[in-house]
């Protein structure tokens, strides 16, 4: 039996666990890659194993209800794959420039403002779920938007740019309760480059 | 008046080995405290709420009972603050805790075939909550036990909420990361099954003759 999707594989990251200390523990990293992202992949796969059964043989039914299992781990893993290449070691570190510079800081007044917004919004984000940077290709903008447990950002019709995961497994090892703290740290080690590559790539 | 945190009835340590102290301490004096903060502070600004208690407020999100702009951070923190209330009662030192016996027994047998079948269905409810939540066991409007998990602090009091079935909840767990990230990290069902051996069924025993007698356990 051909199954019409390819098995879902988890991606390495594009450094090592402990690259993005002291700002996110390399305990955190390893835990959040090699079990959370893992189950999401290992999950979705099972899903659409059994998605391709019940359509070949015509079980609706069944169909409908793989539906939260496809939206929960398909949505876990597009956003941990973005995830990963959306952070980088601080010692790689660049600030936005060219046109993200300019369209932050139009939109924003500066990089500060940007980040006090964005981080008021993801940090009352209630229960799990991710704070996101899109792109709206209808206005040309930029958009904060934040999301609930593993919901993508595309079904919003924004171009996922940059995301924060508040799950509290994306933090609390380190950070406890605290999740401000954290939304404070983590944009030292925000790959901008990734994030603008993931713009102009939007506005093909 | 205004809500405030309710002591434990026991120390921090005292779920251990199956909650950890720094666990408890935590999600006493952090998670839940700012619940009870959030709550006041919203009361503040709507004080015709503060007449309402904890259960009638938490009976009337989804209801227009509660003014729009109030609504949500009631939902939050009016949920979260009788949750987790209710969360320390039904636990307990692991050496308290005996397993369910008499009404409350015949109970769970009678809607589950038995006490272990109603676990399974338990464990299965909060192992599959996806994202945060919590899991309920809880009597129907007809009187019947049942078992639903309801997302984020959402619970069963809040009848009014499409996708919520009511019930009076009678034994609950906090399947949020917090609950159990610092000993369990993602192992969830590893956590639940220890959770077990703190229940304190006495007092689920009390929660369900309240139910029956209708009144809500707070």
């Amino acid at each position: 039996m051909t199954r019409s999707i390819s098995t879902v594989k988890l991606p390495d990251l594009p450094y090592d666990y402990g690259a993005l200390e002291p700002y996110i523990s390399g305990h955190i990293m390893e835990l959040h890659h090699k079990k959370h992202h893992a189950a999401y992949v290992a999950n979705l796969n099972k899903a659409l194993e059994q998605q391709a059964e019940a359509e070949a043989k015509g079980d609706v039914s069944k169909l409908i209800t793989l539906q939260s299992a496809i939206k929960f781990n398909g949505g876990g893993h597009i956003n941990h794959d973005i995830f990963w290449t959306n952070l980088i070691p601080h010692k790689d570190y660049q600030p936005p420039s060219g046109e993200l510079k300019t369209l932050i800081e139009s939109q924003w007044k500066s990089l500060d403002d940007f980040v006090t917004t964005f981080n008021a919004q993801t940090a009352a984000v209630q229960g799990s779920g991710w704070g996101w940077l899109g792109y709206n290709k209808t206005t040309g903008r930029l958009e904060i938007a934040t999301m609930a447990n593993q919901d993508p950002l595309s079904v919003t019709g924004l171009v996922p740019l940059l995301g924060v995961d508040v799950w509290e497994h994306a933090y609390y090892l380190q950070y406890k309760n605290v999740r401000p703290d954290y939304l404070k740290a983590i944009w030292s080690v925000v790959n901008w480059k990734n994030v603008a590559d993931r713009l102009a790539a939007a506005k093909k | 008046m205004a809500h405030e945190l309710p002591a434990l009835p026991y120390d921090y340590a005292a779920l251990e080995p199956h909650v950890d102290a720094t666990t408890m301490t935590i999600h006493h004096t952090k998670h839940h405290q700012t619940y009870v903060n959030n709550l006041n502070g919203v009361l503040d600004k709507f004080p015709e709420l503060k007449d309402l208690g904890i259960v009638d407020l938490n009976k009337a999100v989804g209801t227009d009972k509660l003014p729009k702009d109030a609504a949500t951070i009631i939902r939050n923190n009016g949920g979260g603050h009788y949750n987790h209330s209710f969360f320390w009662k039904i636990m307990t030192n692991p050496s308290n805790t005996n397993g369910p016996s008499g009404e409350v027994k015949a109970a769970i047998e009678s809607a589950f075939g038995s006490v272990d079948e109603m676990q399974t269905k338990f464990n299965a409810a909060a192992a599959s909550r996806f994202g945060s939540g919590w899991a309920w066991l809880g009597v129907k409007a007809d009187g019947t036990l049942a078992i639903e998990s309801t997302p984020n602090q959402d619970n069963p009091l809040m009848a009014e909420l499409s996708g919520t079935a009511a019930m009076t909840p009678i034994l609950g767990l906090d399947v949020w990361e917090h609950a159990y990230y610092l000993k369990y990290q993602n192992r969830r069902p590893e956590y639940i099954a220890a959770w077990w051996k703190v229940v304190n069924w006495e007092q689920v025993a009390d929660n369900y003759a309240a139910a029956k007698a209708g009144t809500v356990p707070v």
